[in-house]
């Protein structure tokens, strides 16, 4: 099984690779003139007013919360999936209880305002 | 007559006879095995994307009823490569306080992200790169990996619309991903395994027939995990100036438009490994190569399916996504497991036609009912909205002047 | 030295490195890169352990959720790209007690009884995930456990919808 991990990390050092080269390739073949309009901040054509800082939204926060609890409920779901076939009807039932809390959850987050996007 | 049937291995075989032959360990040879293997599968992807956008923007052109690119060559097939020459010399402009490591670091992200897609991906039933045996969470970490740069390249910026625009692209993609992560689920709860190849290979069924509702949900949320039409708020141009991408010049941004295009047919040949049975088909155990062509043709029809739904539908609002993520395919993804779950349990497996009927009819009851609801949801919500006035007409007429105890409507 | 030996090697010592570039960083948001190359040599090491599915998940929960998370809420708080400087007395008041646990984990490590002797390579029934999540569904394993995570799961939840979303008439 090891065999497979050091293919996957090749794999993945190639994919890294290939566009940083590509990158390099186009660096060296473009040309340079950097000059300090062109290297300004774009800003529909007028001139940058303030630091660069948005307002705290809690709302990409949020989403990114949500994401990451459902996330990990799904990853504690996979090794039910793929024992499914030897699991009696019992332990199907306790699993569905499981998605059920989470479902309750959702429907609070729902009830309350959560998913509208202000 | 074997190079024929299976190409690929004979010619991994006959590659470690001529090295054992020179006198390298097994170790080696393997590791020198991988790494041509990984080579030829990362380069013949990035190669195959030049067709790929010949391919869309043509079929795009008579989708919009015009002929798209005709000039360069013989129905326009150089005009990729014509297009990629002049990316390659642009300059390559840094905009001013832009962090370096995350500016440069985030169109490498974006295109390793899609690449490293094609590990897992079963092309016949023995060739596969690696059948490690989690290749279906293997898809959601590197989905993660693309998401990373993605914000990357909008804080590294230094713009505020490239952070805004950002920040969106990533919270529609995190939202999209958890159903794509829950409807996973269901062919995992088939075949029991979450190697690719295993549930490309235990569809004796195909799973899109077993699990139709689930499969619609994970079509829909890929298509939303590419940034594509409906849901391209990402590269929408006319909102927010082009979005997270904006600072970008040159081959930096063609590289965003590689991971684009490529991650559409990655996400068709994923679908088609999952949910319609990959490279299986009558003689493709005995014929690898025939699996090949077999899968090749399942994702150019669902491939083609995403360029209509591409060319044909309007854009969703930001809201209208989150609504329609959170509200409609998260709730109907858990439902669709957990019917899957039970329903193979309750009604053992029997004679493979009453199996296929039994899941067919829960799946359509399952979308049936949810179909109510949200109707029902609906109509509760139009009554919410209360009518705070009339319209008022615009043009009042000129020709009788006003009564004295009447107003002059503007 | 077997070639699993140096992949060990070089993974322990490039995540220690990034340990180090991380609590050292002076920007912020480099500090959150190097985070993600811990977390990814954490699931090496997992992977090195033949535990496949908790390297797998490894990247998937941490990588993918919780340092995008993180990410955003450096992201989202001021002066991330400015330079943080910190004290020079609490820079050495800091490497001292790190030095203090670290000597006393190694102690205690080194005194362990079992520290020189080798793993055994697990069964093929044990490595399966399938066993895993057979495990999870007894009730005389780990049942409860998995019950009372969807319940640990669930006050999180409520508790992000409560804190993060704005009552109605009051202030944020």
């Amino acid at each position: 099984m090891l065999h497979e991990w050091l293919y996957l990390a090749i794999f993945l050092a190639i994919s890294l690779f290939i566009p940083a080269v590509a990158i390099g390739l186009a660096a060296l073949l473009s040309p340079r003139k950097p000059a300090p309009i062109k290297n300004s901040t774009y800003e529909c054509g007028i001139e940058t007013v303030g630091p660069t800082r948005i307002q705290f939204k809690a709302q990409y926060y949020l989403y990114a919360l949500l994401f990451l609890i459902f996330d990990v409920e799904t990853v504690l779901l996979y090794p039910f999936a793929v024992a499914y076939q030897k699991i009696a009807l019992f332990g199907v039932i306790e699993v569905v209880v499981f998605i059920l809390i989470l479902a309750a959850g959702l429907v609070y987050a729902w009830r309350n305002g959560a998913f509208e996007w202000q | 007559m074997n190079l024929l049937l299976d190409p690929v291995n004979v010619i991994a075989e006959w590659l470690t006879r001529l090295m054992t032959g020179w006198g390298f360990s097994t170790g080696l040879v393997q590791f020198i095995l991988f790494v041509i293997g990984a080579g030829v599968l990362s380069m013949g992807a990035m190669l195959f994307t030049v067709l790929l956008i010949w391919i869309e923007r043509k079929l795009g052109g008579r989708f919009q009823d015009r002929i798209g690119p005709n000039r360069v060559g013989p129905w326009g097939i150089f005009q990729t490569i014509a297009d990629m020459l002049k990316i390659f010399t642009k300059e390559l402009i840094h905009p001013a306080g832009a962090d370096k490591v995350l500016f440069n670091l985030a169109p490498i992200l974006a295109v390793a992200s899609v690449l490293a897609l094609w590990a897992v991906v079963p092309f016949a039933s023995t060739v596969i790169g690696v059948n490690i045996n989690v290749g279906v969470l293997y898809i959601l970490a590197v989905g993660g990996l693309g998401e990373l740069g993605i914000i990357l390249a909008g804080f590294g910026s230094n713009n505020k619309y490239a952070l805004l625009g950002g920040f969106r692209a990533v919270a529609q993609l995190l939202s999209y991903e958890v159903p794509l992560a829950i409807t996973l689920l269901v062919p995992v709860l088939l075949s029991g395994s979450m190697g690719m190849n295993d549930i490309a290979a235990a569809q004796n069924v195909w799973y899109i027939f077993l699990a139709p509702v689930a499969a619609l949900v994970f079509f829909i949320a890929s298509i939303a995990e590419n940034g594509r039409a409906p849901f391209d708020l990402i590269e929408a141009g006319s909102e927010i100036v082009a979005g997270f991408n904006i600072e970008y010049s040159g081959l930096k941004f063609g590289m965003f438009y590689v991971a684009d295009f490529l991650h559409a047919f990655t996400s068709a040949m994923i679908f088609s490994a999952i949910f319609l049975g990959g490279w299986q088909g009558p003689g493709a155990e005995t014929i690898p190569l025939l699996g090949f062509v077999y899968m090749l043709i399942k994702t150019a029809v669902v491939y083609f399916v995403m360029l209509a739904i591409r060319f044909s539908l309007p854009r969703l609002r930001i809201d209208q996504m989150m609504n329609l993520n959170w509200k409609y395919l998260t709730p109907l993804a858990l439902a669709s497991v957990l019917l899957t779950a039970i329903l193979d349990k309750v009604v053992p497996v029997s004679l493979m036609l009453v199996r296929v009927g039994v899941f067919l009819a829960g799946n359509v009851l399952l979308f049936l009912i949810s179909d109510r609801l949200v109707a029902l949801y609906r109509r509760g919500k139009e009554q919410e909205r209360k009518i705070v006035s009339s319209p008022r007409p615009l043009a009042v007429s000129l020709l009788e002047p006003p009564a004295e105890n009447q107003e002059v409507q503007p | 030295m077997t070639g699993m030996q140096v992949i060990f090697l070089i993974n322990a010592l490039v995540s220690v490195l990034a340990g180090i570039m991380l609590a050292t960083s002076r920007k912020l948001i480099h500090a959150g890169l190097w985070l993600i190359l811990t977390l990814f040599g954490v699931a090496i090491m997992f992977g090195l352990l033949e535990a496949s599915f908790l390297a797998i998940v490894q990247g998937v929960v941490y990588i993918g959720a919780i340092a995008i998370l993180i990410i955003f809420a450096i992201m989202l708080t001021r002066e991330t790209m400015e330079e943080s400087h910190g004290k020079r007395t609490r820079w050495i008041l800091t490497s001292i007690v790190a030095l203090i646990t670290l000597a006393g984990i190694l102690l205690a490590l080194l005194t362990w009884p079992q520290s020189s002797s080798l793993t055994l390579p697990l069964s093929e029934e044990q490595q399966s995930i399938a066993e895993l999540g057979l495990a999870l569904v007894d009730p005389e394993r780990y049942l409860v456990p998995f019950e009372v995570a969807s319940l640990l799961l669930l006050a999180a939840l409520v508790g992000a919808v409560y804190v993060a979303v704005e009552r109605k008439g009051e202030e944020k």
